[in-house]
């Protein structure tokens, strides 16, 4: 059976909770009460037959992406497609790398459309996408460990940053990764962008041919997967320091080379319990040094 | 319950929740984290259920995805939840407060609802059987996998009875029966399907609120009345039609010619002659044993109940119809000059009364009522007075409910009550190794009457708070069931 969609206030009377099948969206807004009002209006219209349209091209959405596949025609779907092209040439990536980022765009584009707003966000699941108007900044608390939230740092936004989306990606969270990283966060300019790239960073953080890391085929696990049958992630014995720096060291040369290019802005790698941070990301040192392509 | 079957490919279940329809193998949950494969059953995941009640005031529980141009921006408020118990958890056997102290305003008025799963060793399920076959003696052990986990108990109209469960089932009579009792009676509250087979009796398949099985027959339907009642309904019917109707019946055989109804009508007499004991005129009682054949009776040839019609009185050529309670078995028979009855072909004109007789019965269904009696420690969780609980409870100021259902206590001591497991949300049951069912309860009041009767107030947390810590899962109100937190009529628990 079909079930309904749930929409409702949270108890703090601001946060808009939307959720349809796997898209869970908790919104707020900032602004004039009825641009607040039109926001929220405009955020549960977006979502209506959002997951529908995703949903009928989905066949092509978790198909790897190249040079032949075919161009999903819904906008979020494009969107998402667009996200992970910059990737498909050099390693195996489908659209919906970036599913969650993009359905967060398209719920606070609908938003900000719809009535002026000093400050949005949406965040799906932790893939953020945000507004700001001029002079207006965001602070965001980051965990290392989705499934065991605890704030390790804060990174504050401000509307002069060319970041409008964070995403957070790992093996803790409902996706599967194909790496070993409890959590990559990536600050980028765009909520599909940074979740396609957390994604791929996720994925390099890895000890290849470790025979402690337990993987399995992912359609072993969720038959439809768009993974199909590669090995994905599910448990990482306790790492030596060299071992875990080894795969944090492949993590951070891959986000160094996104930094490099202006993918992203700033990639923070958790594993293990230990931070590595490139690229300028608030309160959390920089521990990296980054070479930017001054000619680029 | 179930709609439909969720489409399956092996162990594999299609979940049909949202468009992603996601295959889910077994102990894996689908894309969205909430709905699970649990050995075979698509089942949600957040353990905590809060009822919305949208839907019963006829509202979607949330409008923009139909209606997105109507909604008028407002999310549905606090004040249309229900904290139910089911998944709420308990802190028996301790004399601690119940998990849910919840307190909320319904309509100006300050309502604290008490929310814990109570763990009942006294405990079972009353079932009744919509059927006319017979299912065994009075007081003959009913059991489930070849132990005894209750009994037949009294015949009701167009039913029989069963008692199941108890605690002397679940814990006298050694681990084994405990374990298959509470078995038993769990899968029969979540309304899963149960075979019972009686000793001297049928094998029955019961499930709430489905038609039970007899001996591998689905049963469809109850009698229409018993025999007698049939003749009186439909006599006006067969008048002209037809010289003589039996109405096969295992409590009371009708027999029109002589019935007050065919008297009245003018029938003649046919010179019948029924087995069994006479009652009144037309009423015979014990025309056979019972059983699975024809109307309740061990009945398989209708000729078998009649002696020789009398030949002062019968003549060649009458003809007969007999007939069971629910129309399912039929014959028509003329006699011939010897004055035996021979089978023919049902006329068009009767086959049109048979008809009726099986279209005026209702669909048979098995019901299963949960019973269950609120014990010392259970009361403790609400109040640090657990008798004032009760007399709260007896006095009407307090509004239980089971999961939301609405109950039926019993009057007399204690907090014994009755709820029809159907109208309790799917999987409301649990069971602890003691063995005992864990039921959801809640206990509804005004706040002024929860700190009279000396309730936890220290423990309350607000409907908000609770909505907001807690992840809960959303059902919406089941249809017919009134909404617990109405303030005005609390007397309704009491039936």
């Amino acid at each position: 059976m079909r079930e309904p969609p749930l929409i409702r206030l949270l108890p703090d009377g601001r946060r808009i909770h939307l959720q349809d099948g796997p898209i869970d969206l908790i919104l707020e807004a900032w602004g004039a009460p009825a641009a607040v009002h039109a926001a929220h209006r405009a955020a549960a219209a977006r979502m209506n037959g959002l997951l529908d349209e995703l949903c009928e091209e989905l066949a092509i959405l978790r198909a790897p992406v190249g040079a032949l596949s075919p161009m999903p025609t819904g906008a979020v779907a494009r969107r998402m497609r667009a996200a992970v092209q910059p990737y498909a040439e050099d390693c195996f990536i489908t659209p919906m790398a970036a599913v969650a980022g993009a359905v967060a765009e398209a719920v606070l584009a609908s938003m900000v459309l719809s009535a002026p707003l000093d400050r949005a966000y949406v965040n799906n699941g932790g893939d953020i996408a945000l507004h700001l108007a001029p002079g207006q900044s965001f602070t965001s608390g980051i965990v290392d460990r989705p499934d065991r939230p605890s704030l390790i740092g804060t990174v504050q936004i401000s509307a002069g940053d060319a970041v409008r989306g964070i995403a957070t990606s790992g093996r803790h969270g409902r996706s599967f990764s194909l790496g070993i990283a409890d959590a990559v966060t990536i600050l980028a300019a765009g909520a599909a962008d940074a979740d396609a790239a957390a994604t791929i960073v996720a994925n390099a953080v890895d000890l290849p041919g470790h025979a402690g890391i337990v993987r399995v085929p992912a359609d072993s696990l969720a038959p439809d997967s768009d993974l199909g049958a590669r090995l994905v992630t599910r448990d990482v014995p306790t790492l030596s320091e060299a071992e875990r720096d080894q795969a944090l060291d492949a993590g951070l040369a891959r986000a160094a080379g996104l930094v490099a290019q202006g993918r992203i802005v700033a990639a923070s790698l958790h594993l293990q319990g230990v931070t590595r941070t490139i690229g300028r990301l608030g309160s959390l040192e920089e521990t990296e040094p980054v070479r930017r392509m001054h000619y680029a | 319950m179930p709609d439909t079957a969720p489409i399956r490919d092996g162990d594999k279940i299609r979940c049909d929740a949202c468009p992603v329809m996601c295959f889910i193998k077994p102990g894996a949950t689908g894309a969205c984290d909430r709905y699970m494969n649990d050995a075979g059953d698509l089942v949600r995941i957040d353990p905590h259920i809060i009822l919305d009640r949208a839907v019963d005031r006829g509202e979607p529980v949330v409008q923009f995805l139909e209606r997105a141009e109507d909604w008028d921006g407002d999310p549905v408020t606090a004040g249309g939840r229900f904290v139910t118990a089911i998944g709420a958890g308990t802190t028996y056997p301790d004399y601690k407060p119940a998990p849910f102290i919840v307190s909320s305003q319904i309509d100006g008025v300050d309502m604290v609802t008490v929310v814990t799963e109570g763990i009942f060793s006294y405990c079972g399920v009353k079932v009744k059987i919509d059927t006319d076959r017979h299912l065994g003696p009075e007081r003959s052990p009913v059991r489930a996998k070849g132990e005894m986990i209750g009994h037949v108990t009294t015949g009701e109209y167009g039913s029989q009875m069963l008692s199941l469960g108890g605690v002397n089932h679940l814990t006298g009579n050694g681990k084994k029966q405990g374990r298959i009792t509470c078995d038993a009676i769990l899968d029969l509250c979540n309304g899963k399907p149960v075979e019972l087979t009686v000793d001297d009796g049928a094998t029955v398949l019961v499930q709430a609120g489905k038609p039970p099985v007899v001996n591998g027959v689905l049963e469809e339907r109850m009698r229409v009345g018993c025999g007698s009642a049939t003749i009186g309904m439909f006599a006006q019917q067969w008048f002209g039609k037809v010289d003589e109707v039996v109405v096969i019946d295992d409590h009371i055989t009708g027999v029109l010619s002589e019935h007050q109804a065919g008297k009245v009508l003018g029938v003649k007499e046919t010179g019948i002659h029924m087995t069994g004991r006479r009652s009144t005129p037309g009423r015979y009682f014990e025309v056979a044993h019972p059983g699975t054949g024809w109307g309740g009776t061990a009945i398989q040839d209708p000729l078998s109940i009649l002696g020789p019609f009398d030949p002062k009185v019968a003549w060649a050529g009458l003809s007969m119809l007999m007939i069971s309670t629910t129309g399912e078995q039929f014959a028509y028979y003329e006699l011939d000059a010897d004055l035996k009855p021979v089978a023919r072909e049902l006329p068009a004109a009767l086959a049109e009364s048979v008809e009726r007789v099986k279209e005026n019965c209702e669909p048979a269904l098995s019901t299963v009522l949960f019973m269950g009696g609120a014990g010392g420690s259970l009361r403790a969780g609400v109040t640090e007075n657990p008798v004032r609980l009760t007399r709260s409870v007896k006095d009407a100021l307090t509004y239980v409910t089971c999961g939301g259902a609405p109950v039926y206590v019993w009057p007399g001591g204690g907090i014994t009550f009755m709820v029809d497991v159907t109208r309790v949300p799917s999987n409301a049951f649990g069971y602890v190794p003691t063995p005992a069912l864990v039921a959801p309860i809640e206990f509804t009041m005004r706040l002024d009457d929860y700190a009279a009767l000396g309730g936890h107030i220290g423990h309350m947390r607000s409907l908000d708070q609770v909505l907001a810590g807690e992840g809960g899962r959303k059902l919406p109100q089941l249809d017919g069931n009134p909404w617990p937190l109405a303030p005005s009529d609390t007397k309704r628990s009491h039936g």
